[in-house]
């Protein structure tokens, strides 16, 4: 079955590359009995968008979150920049999969939260905070509160604030799940353009095989009980096409089916 | 509130008989669409018309119409008797509610945010808030006799705990993923307090305070009325003993009427200044 979309590396240790912005060592994590990762190596490459797939109670958001440092790892290291880190860094943002934004403030200071945090100054954070509310789409809705935005908009406030603090990774934790199809289509197009933009490294958490294969420059499938790397692809998607063509592009359909036959055991 | 009525009646009236394609039901149907306060001010007039009605015929010669009420409170105002009576009444309560409020929500916040705290603290103000705390007045008049610390105490005694522990839940439904974002964008410990947690918290901190001060109103009756008969407590006693019903109505209406106001005036205080977000529905 030669698929020129279709490259995969077979392994569990995929190949060590010297541009590596996070690297995950060793990582298990345990919740009292309940092993929910074992022994998760991986390396995530500079200016990539990595996802991470695979069925619900694989410990792909868990994995998210210890590489985020919100949750500790059980044992292994988190290493970013060269550097084992424990806990959150300003080189690190998170998108959550709920939004969580501050409902009494506004979507400006809301964007400009992470700059708040820091201390900076409030007119240099507010003009900030407005270039990246334009960039994502929400200018005119800067003194809007969140309950008046629709789901899409309240993501895209979430994904302005992570990018208003000028990390070199953005972990996004399941961030379409609770946006409508159609709506999550159009972000996704947009999510493919920041990562053009922005040259920053993505690590996206999804449980849809589709939006995997649409986006990724690299797939780490996860397999469940306890949560173990069982296959990493990099769907080689040519993204030169209109978003329509990629959609209906043979080797794009061959990479979700073949995702789609190894993640069928877990299915329930 | 009757004065404010009248006039809102007469303009949709006049309005209604100029423009001739608008009934007058409809014009009233849109007035009190627009005005919230219409259904407010049209509730208080059913409650006094029944009150009145009820006055009139009569349910007990105890019970006093509605309109002499008001003018046994017009004349108490007029003699300087109510005002006496709040100086007096006010005191024991305003400090009570301010020292129940400041060490209320800094103990609940305390412990939500603390397993230490919540251990050492919870079970009392759970067994604080159960018991009947007008048993327990009298116990506050033998130690502390009939001042005005006793009237304090037992103002605290009433509103101290729902705030407590109303100020614990607050804080331990924050919502989790705020926190976990204001710690992914390295907020320190005290920002994740004061610009996620309370915040986040306030609107049932906000309902733990207006329950707190309603038990401290409770309170500060309970002392007037049990302690020693001082302000409105002491005007409600004299004028029945001497069989002024209205009076005595008039003294219940007024403390009644100054909690709702003060409660009013609290959630106007909240919306306004803590969580502005909710102005705009």
């Amino acid at each position: 079955m030669a698929n020129p979309a279709l490259v995969r590396s077979s392994g569990i240790n995929p190949i060590t590359t010297s541009d590596a912005v996070v690297q995950v060592r060793d990582i298990c994590k345990n919740y009292g009995d309940i092993e929910a990762l074992r022994g998760i190596n991986l390396e995530f490459e500079r200016g990539k968008l990595t996802t991470l797939l695979g069925p619900s109670g694989c410990g792909k958001t868990t994995l998210l979150k210890i590489i985020a440092g919100l949750v500790p790892g059980t044992s292994g290291e988190i290493i970013v920049n060269g550097r084992v880190v424990t806990g959150p860094g300003p080189e690190r943002a998170f998108v959550f999969q709920d939004f969580a934004l501050m409902p009494w403030a506004t979507v400006l200071r809301n964007v400009a939260f992470g700059l708040e945090l820091k201390g900076m100054a409030s007119a240099e954070r507010t003009r900030i905070a407005r270039r990246y509310i334009e960039q994502v789409g929400l200018a005119g809705f800067e003194e809007k509160y969140p309950h008046e935005l629709s789901g899409g908009m309240r993501q895209r406030v979430g994904i302005a604030r992570a990018f208003a603090v000028n990390a070199d990774v953005l972990l996004l934790d399941e961030p379409f799940s609770a946006v409508d199809e159609q709506n999550r289509r159009k972000f996704q197009e947009d999510l493919l353009q920041l990562v053009e933009q922005e040259k920053k490294t993505f690590i996206f958490v999804t449980h849809s095989i589709e939006e995997a294969v649409y986006v990724s420059d690299r797939i780490v499938l996860l397999s469940p009980r306890p949560g173990r790397i069982s296959q990493i692809i990099d769907p080689m998607i040519d993204r030169s096409a209109t978003p329509d063509d990629i959609r209906r592009d043979a080797g794009y359909l061959d990479v979700v089916e073949e995702i789609w036959q190894g993640l069928r055991q877990y299915a329930e | 509130m009757q004065m404010s009525v009248s006039p809102a009646k007469l303009d949709n009236g006049i309005g209604a008989s100029k423009e001739a394609p608008i009934t007058r039901g409809q014009a009233i149907r849109i007035f009190a669409d627009e005005r919230r306060s219409f259904w407010i001010v049209l509730s208080l007039a059913i409650l006094f018309f029944a009150w009145e009605v009820a006055g009139r015929i009569p349910i007990s010669f105890a019970f006093p119409t509605f309109s002499e009420t008001i003018l046994a409170f017009g004349e108490m105002v007029a003699d300087g008797s109510m005002l006496k009576a709040y100086i007096l009444t006010l005191q024991p309560l305003v400090l009570g509610v301010i020292v129940s409020a400041a060490v209320g929500i800094a103990l609940g916040v305390a412990m939500g945010l603390s397993e230490k705290a919540e251990w050492l603290l919870a079970p009392v103000f759970i067994v604080l808030q159960a018991a009947p705390m007008a048993a327990l007045v009298p116990l506050v008049t033998f130690v502390y006799g009939i001042g005005l610390t006793a009237k304090t105490l037992a103002v605290i005694m009433l509103a101290l705990p729902v705030i407590v522990l109303n100020s614990y839940k607050a804080v331990r439904h924050v919502n989790p993923s705020l926190v976990d974002m204001c710690r992914s964008f390295q907020g320190n410990r005290m920002q994740q307090i004061f610009k996620i947690i309370i915040p986040d918290a306030s609107p049932v901190l906000f309902a733990g305070l207006r329950l707190g001060i309603a038990a401290g109103f409770i309170g500060v009756m309970l002392a007037e009325l049990l302690i020693t008969p001082t302000g409105i407590g002491d005007l409600i006693t004299y004028h029945r003993s001497v069989a002024n019903y209205a009076h005595m109505y008039a003294a219940v209406a007024s403390i009644i009427a100054v909690s709702t106001l003060t409660l009013a005036g609290l959630q106007y205080v909240e919306t306004h200044l803590l969580r502005p977000e909710k102005r705009r529905k």
